[in-house]
Order: structure tokens, then sequence, then C-alpha cells
């Protein structure tokens, strides 16, 4: 998702609460096993609000031999906790890693969840940096919204990864693998090699429409080296676990090059940004939940990046 | 250009006038209070009209990024108007800018690029040839934008600060005014938004002044503060009596100041 500016000031009046009526953080039975020893849940395609727990993007745990690894701490405090319960109610091992696959908040505000024992807490070379500038925001506006306790609190990295990086669970290894800027420049993908999944957290939307917040080219180029891999399943950040790779991202790859060419087109012309973002990609309304929650907004950054080309 | 009397109200000491953090803040009691304070803060005692039929405001009734806010500013009398101010009255430096119109701007149309901290109203306000003063506002539904961190653009607009771009939108013919877009790199930190490594927020360090001329000629000198967004991005009118070169200078708050010059020609 995106900073949670104006969104954080609007959400009593957000009409998209409707989609997130009385559902609180996730509950063990919502984390499927998607592959063996490997559990996801599903994220709602709505807002941060007081009644979700941001409990908005996909967040999973994969159990091994030896030790358990979450990928993506889920979206606040109370969502890392439910997604803890979970992992309880499956195993005793530990959790000694957890993943931080970028930096928006939806994803990382669970880590607080997860002191115990220690884990190491995984992330994007630049990750440090860009919690340092936006982690105090974040946790303020989540505060705002689902109360302090509920949010929870920052937590760094302190395991960084510049290029690759194995996390080794026992009797299965999952590859760690750090992005050039594209969704944001903290993105990490994960491969577990024993499942054949690819985890690509925000550098795939399904269905929810993206959030752009890092470079546009790059996130098209860092997709071409994903769609590369052979994956047997795909979990994304957002959106149902596909078995269609590289199919599934072809959505998201056109509207991707709609934002660029259009909005390209819109400086050339002379538009103004305030045009532009009610013009650029409007084709696409209807095919994405949440569009005008976030088109707007994708178009003045990509704007505010391509003019400057 | 700008009087005397003018100048200690641009200058953030003096222009700070500390909003009561309000997140939604749709009362329009509060409203009007706050507006009073800033009036009374940025223009004295002066009386201020209404100023339906002589000047407009064009800002979005909710905002999709508050840290980057499109507000256009429309003179529909340009011959009795001398200057135009944009207050944020909710914004901790409310005074936005204040631009000066020289001989060759055409003052139709000014947009800007604004921060807004929570919702608020906005007055445009134009002051006249012989010194009155006439507002109108728009209420704006946007929070947090003075803190939101830098986005992808932050190393470019710090390492590439001072670098400047000129779009001109349409044809340039002689005589005839044109809209123009000045781009200007530049962090414009208020010194709300936090450094990632001493964890402690980046001193304010933003544009003052931007002056634009052509071959000699004043078109229009802005006053600014710390509710420009970053890479601010000024659209105005000129009109060039002939082919010749717009000059550009900007000074920042650290004393920083850059000169551009951009070639006005018809294409032959």
């Amino acid at each position: 998702m995106t900073p949670l500016t104006r969104r954080t000031a609007l959400f009593g009046a957000c009409a998209c609460c409707a989609l997130a009526t009385r559902r609180t953080a996730a509950a063990a039975t919502d984390f499927t096993e998607i592959a063996p020893g490997m559990f996801f849940r599903r994220g709602l395609d709505a807002e941060a609000s007081a009644t979700n727990a941001d409990a908005i993007a996909n967040t999973g745990f994969i159990v091994g031999a030896d030790s358990v690894a979450v990928i993506d701490p889920g979206g606040s405090l109370a969502d890392g906790q439910a997604l803890r319960a979970a992992i309880a109610a499956h195993t005793t091992r530990p959790v000694r890693f957890v993943v931080l696959s970028h930096v928006h908040p939806d994803h990382i505000f669970g880590a607080a969840a997860f002191t115990e024992g220690a884990p190491r807490i995984v992330g994007h070379t630049r990750l440090p940096a860009a919690l340092g500038t936006r982690g105090e925001y974040y946790r303020r506006h989540l505060a705002e919204l689902l109360g302090a306790e509920a949010a929870g609190s920052v937590v760094t990295p302190n395991l960084l990864v510049t290029d690759t990086q194995t996390l080794d669970l026992g009797d299965r290894r999952l590859t760690v693998r750090a992005h050039r800027p594209a969704h944001t420049d903290t993105d990490l993908t994960l491969f577990d090699a024993q499942t054949s999944t690819l985890i690509t957290a925000d550098l795939l939307f399904i269905g929810r429409v993206p959030s752009f917040d890092g470079d546009l080219k790059g996130w098209l180029a860092e997709l071409d080296s994903l769609a590369a891999i052979r994956a047997a399943r795909v979990v994304p950040g957002h959106g149902p676990v596909t078995t269609d790779w590289p199919a599934a991202a072809a959505d998201l790859r056109r509207y991707l090059n709609l934002l660029l060419s259009e909005t390209r087109a819109a400086i050339a012309a002379g538009v103004p940004i305030e045009q532009a973002a009610t013009r650029v990609a409007a084709t696409e309304r209807g095919r994405w939940a949440l569009f005008d929650d976030y088109n707007p907004r994708n178009v003045l950054t990509a704007y505010h990046q391509l003019e400057w080309e | 250009m700008i009087s005397r009397r003018d100048l200690p109200l641009l200058l953030l000491g003096g222009t700070i006038v500390a909003a009561r953090p309000a997140w939604a803040d749709d009362d329009e009691d509060k409203r009007a209070a706050r507006w009073k304070e800033v009036r009374e803060a940025v223009f004295g005692d002066r009386a201020i009209g209404d100023g339906s039929g002589v000047i407009g405001l064009e800002a979005p009734p909710r905002a999709e990024d508050a840290a980057l806010v499109p507000v256009a500013l429309l003179v529909n009398d340009p011959a009795r108007v001398s200057g135009v101010y944009l207050v944020i009255d909710g914004n901790p430096g409310p005074l936005a800018a204040h631009v000066h119109f020289g001989a060759l701007a055409d003052p139709r149309r000014l947009t800007l690029r604004v921060r807004v901290d929570q919702y608020t109203d906005m007055h445009a306000v134009a002051e006249t040839r012989n010194g009155e003063l006439l507002a109108v506002s728009r209420f704006v539904k946007a929070a947090g934008g003075c803190s939101t961190p830098m986005g992808s653009q932050l190393d470019a607009s710090l390492s590439d600060a001072g670098f400047m771009r000129l779009r001109l939108i349409g044809p340039v013919v002689p005589g005839h005014p044109i809209q123009a877009l000045l781009m200007v790199r530049h962090p414009n930190f208020n010194g709300m938004q936090m450094d990632p490594v001493s964890r402690n927020y980046t001193p304010a360090r933003f544009i003052q002044t931007v002056d634009i001329g052509f071959e000699g000629q004043p078109v229009l000198r802005m006053d600014s503060d710390i509710s420009l967004a970053s890479d601010p991005a000024i659209g105005f009118g000129f009109t060039p009596p002939k082919a010749g070169k717009l000059t550009v200078a900007v000074r920042d708050s650290s004393g920083a100041a850059w000169h551009e010059a951009f070639d006005v020609a018809p294409l032959s």
C-alpha cells in the first residue's frame, strides 16, 4: 500500500470500509497450507481501518525441520499476534527468521509480535534507511487508526540482503533476493526450491490495484527477471495464490506499461499534473479493486518521476 | 518589486503560527478562527474583501497525496492585480507563496504544488494595484503532507539541487501570452521530515525566492516557504515581446543560489 496519508484522515468516511466489515485480525483458520509446510493468509482487498487491524496484505509462514520463517509478519502488532497464534497451532518449532519484504506498513508492522527467541529480522539493505525516514510516520498514523497498542512499533532488520541470502530451516532452504528499485526501493522476493514456490510480495499484485512507490521502469525490468523463474506456484503480495506463472503478471504489466506510456504522453503534451491524475490509465478502472483509491496517486508519483526524465 | 513591509511576513520566524493538531478539522467555526489568526499574522490589520470575480482558486476537495497537492490561482482581471498570495491556513507556515507580477507576466493562471498538513481552508489573496486585498477560499481535505517522508525522488532532489527545467506549453508567438512550467530540483525540506541516519528531523532547507525575467524585464518574483512540495514546479504565463532568453534566479534558505537562462523562440 502507499504511505498512509489522506487515507488515514478519511477512514471514517471511506466507502471501502464497507469491505472490511467487522472483520478483525486474521484467525488461525485463515491460513491455508498452499504447499507442504507453507501457509498463507490472503489479505483483504481494503484499506487499513479500525476494524481490520490492517490485515490487508498476504502474510504467511514456512515450516522446516528445525525452524520456521515468517514471510511478512502482517500489518500491525495485532495482525502479527494472530499470525503467531496460527504458527503455534501448527508447530512448536521456533521462528528463526522474520522476512520484511519491503517498507510498507501493511507488510511489516506485525514484526513486533516476534521478539521471543530473537529471530533474525531479514530486510533489504536499504530498508533500515527507509524505516529511518518513514517508520515513525507510519507508526503514528497506524496508531491513530488502530490505537497505539494494536499498531505496534518499528522493528529494524538485523540481517540485510544486498544480493541473495539463503535462510536454512533444516531440511529446506529459502533463497531471498534483493531487487533494484521497483515497487519500492526495498523489495525482496523469496523462492522455496523444495516446493517450487515463488513469493513475490508486492512485486506482484493480482486483482487489487497496484500501489506505486518506487521506479516504474525498474519494476517492469524486475518483472522480466522474475518471469524467467520456473515456479509451480506464486504468492503475490495482494491477491490470490496462482499456479499460472508468468502469465499471472500480465494484468500488472499492462497497468504499469499504461501508467508509464500515458503519463509520459501527458507530460509531453503539457497536460497539467492534476488533469493527468484523472485521465492516465482510466481504461483500467473496473479491472481492479480499490482503483480510485490508488490510481490517481500512482499517476502523481509517476508524473513527478517521469517529468525529470 | 516587493515592498519592505511585506518581507518580514514571508520569513519563517514571523509566519509560523502553530496550528492545533487536528487531523480532521471540518468545523467551520474553528476554521474561521484559524483564518482570523493567520490573516492577522500575515496581513496585519489590512482589510480583506471578497475576491469573487477577481481571483479564483482551484484545489482538489480531497487530495490524493497530501505532500503533492496541485493548486491554481486564477486572476480574472489581470490589469487590476499586482500580485497574489497563497495561504494554507492549517499549515505550520501558512503563507505558502507570494507572487508579485512583473510587466511581462500573464497573471491569469499560476500553478503551484504544495504540502498540506491537516484539513484546511486555503486562501488565494489578490493584491490590487491600489493596495486592496481580495480573497477567495477553498476547503481541502488532506492531512500529514508536511511530515510525509520524501519519496523515490529524494536522492535526485539532493544531488541535483538547483537544476532547472522549463517547459513551454504551446507555440511561442512574439507578443502573445504563453504558459510555462518552471521545475526546480530541490528537496524543500521543511524541518518536519526524519533523517534516516541521525533519526532526528532534517533541518529545514527550502526555496525562498524565485525571480523570473525576460531579456531584462521582470516576469515575476515569488517569495516562498516550507509549504511548497519538494522539487517545486511553478506554472505561470508570460508574454515574450520577441525571441530571447527567459532568466531564472533561485535562492534557498541556506543562501545557495542558482541561475539559469532558457531560450524562448518561435519554431521558425
